[in-house]
């Protein structure tokens, strides 16, 4: 790790660094990492996504950009900028496959060398905060991105979960491995919680409810809030749109945008 | 594995679709007749659902003289998984590759499942050691096939593709697709909402696309998770449900694929 000492590491520039875990798929761990990106993008901050799910990448789709390729530089790869003002930058797997669906059927060490290389190799420039989304469960992808991050701080990592027991369970998992691991945890978001019928404004608690803040009281680690399932943000990650610009008066907005305040908050220089 | 008669894994690149909680609702439908013997194996090392969606969370396994014996449900309903060698619901299970390859190896060598008519393995998501290994330890023996699980949106569909490229790849014949969270209806005014839109024609139209058979829907319907974080089966504590009818006719599909496989290889 103390090669880089002499010459410049590509994550220099780099002033904070945001892990999106979850022990369980299909929460919305790329979700909320692509809202998050636009909601700090939207406060005036340079963002980079580091999207390390490798059998399953969703952030290209979901920022637009699923047709685009990565280039080579003299520092490595330049990752896909999502806008013209180059203030969302993204590194996926997404992007080097021929076609969009090859799978890729990699045991652990082939994900291990490629994660290694996103991390050392991709040339973000200056940027307020990358990203990270990963990929279900405790396992690879998971201790090779720590490690390889280890050097890199300040580092902490968010939590996503589902409201129901048996996600909760799952995301217990994931706190221990952070635990052991010594990655700070900023805080748990529960996603998917309730949803408001459009036609009658009623409350269904689909997949029950509670159950994040529940374990962040019992871990006692920060509760960052509740987003409610939205039909309007899972069609703006279909269609690729900037939900943040978009559906300000959509019910998941107040949610999303709280939260990347207290991200915001959390990092200011004079907590940080 | 000599004494099984069918093997069904469930699969989906995607994860939280609903794998577990169709495995779950298959292993109840299957053991509905009594005179079926029904194993299920869950092969989601760092993530492992069933124990508590089978009411069987706290259990640990037993060791008898031929190995590891599955914790029952009912008589004819056992179940293995890493859930049960765990000692604490906080224990992570923080392994790379060959370790998680090693376990799913006993899994299938050591267990004592008996006679069985039906294995239903549950898989973690992707396409990667977990599932290399099953289809490796397994691919000396006969597999039915495989059912795929999928949600409607084409975010979801994208990393289905790629598991249906990878069945093909290890010649892993595809029983069917299942469509999952397809819809809810509202309790209160009965109309319904795509909560995950089929932007790019749901699973209905990539089956047609990749020519592979189309299982059914499931509705969203609150008392799913509920059932499962209770550990019970939504089959027979809610019978009414749509949701119910539709895992019926997708488990009766499943049954009448591994019985005319059957009588084809015969």
């Amino acid at each position: 790790m103390e090669e880089t000492a002499g010459e410049k590491s590509n994550l220099a520039g780099v002033r904070h660094i945001l892990l999106v875990l979850s022990g369980k798929g299909g929460v919305g761990k790329s979700t909320i990492s692509t809202e998050l990106a636009l909601a700090l993008r939207h406060a005036g901050k340079k963002v980079g996504i580091l999207d390390v799910d490798l059998c399953g990448p969703s952030i290209p789709r979901m920022l637009k950009v699923q047709d685009k390729d990565v280039h080579q530089c003299d520092s490595g790869w330049v990752p896909v900028f999502v806008d013209q003002d180059k203030s969302i930058s993204l590194m996926s797997i997404g992007f080097l496959l021929e076609k969009p669906d090859d799978a890729v059927v990699w045991r652990g060490p082939k994900k291990n060398a490629l994660i290694k290389q996103f991390i050392s190799d991709v040339a973000w420039g200056g940027l307020d905060f990358l990203i990270v989304d990963t990929p279900p469960g405790t396992s690879d992808e998971h201790i090779s991105t720590v490690e390889s991050l280890r050097p890199y701080q300040p580092l902490g990592a968010v939590l996503v979960t589902t409201p129901q027991a048996v996600s909760v369970g799952d995301v217990r998992r994931e706190l221990t491995f952070c635990k052991k691991t010594g990655l700070r945890v900023i805080g748990i978001i529960e996603n998917m919680s309730g949803f408001v019928c459009p036609h009658c404004s009623e409350c269904t608690n689909i997949f029950s409810k509670g159950g994040g803040e529940e374990l962040a009281k019992h871990a006692g680690v920060p509760f960052l809030g509740c987003v409610p399932l939205d039909p309007q943000l899972t069609q703006s990650l279909e269609e690729g749109r900037d939900f943040i610009q978009e559906f300000p008066k959509s019910s998941a907005f107040p949610a999303l945008a709280n939260i990347a305040q207290q991200i915001l908050d959390g990092t200011s220089p004079q907590s940080s | 594995m000599k004494g099984v008669k069918h093997k069904i894994l469930v699969l989906s690149g995607k994860g939280g679709v609903g794998k577990s909680t169709f495995s779950a609702q298959l292993a109840h439908g299957l053991a509905a007749d009594d005179t079926k013997q029904v194993a299920l194996l869950d092969i989601d090392i760092c993530g492992p659902s069933i124990p508590k969606m089978m009411g069987l969370e706290g259990e640990q396994v037993h060791q008898s003289g031929s190995g590891w014996s599955p914790v029952y449900v009912e008589e004819n309903l056992g179940v293995m998984s890493v859930g049960f060698l765990l000692s604490s619901p906080d224990d992570a299970v923080i392994w790379r590759g060959p370790k998680k390859n090693g376990l799913i190896k006993q899994f299938l060598r050591d267990v004592d499942w008996g006679e069985v008519d039906y294995l239903i393995v549950d898989t973690p998501p992707g396409t990667s050691d977990e599932h290399l290994s099953i289809m490796q330890y397994l691919g000396a023996t006969h597999i039915d096939g495989a059912v795929i699980i999928t949600t409607p949106q084409e975010v979801a569909l994208q990393d289905v593709r790629k598991e249906i490229n990878f069945c093909h790849k290890v010649k892993l014949p595809v029983i069917g697709v299942v469509e999952n969270m397809s819809g809810f209806i509202c309790p209160k005014c009965k109309n319904e909402s795509e909560i995950f839109p089929p932007t790019t024609g749901g699973a209905e139209m990539m089956c047609k696309n990749l020519n592979v058979s189309f299982l059914g829907k499931v509705p969203l319907d609150p008392q799913i998770g509920k059932s499962c974080d209770n550990g019970q089966s939504f089959l027979s504590e809610v019978p009414e449900s749509p949701a119910t009818s539709s895992y019926k006719n997708i488990i009766q599909r499943i049954q009448d694929y591994c019985g005319l496989h059957q009588s084809q290889e015969k």
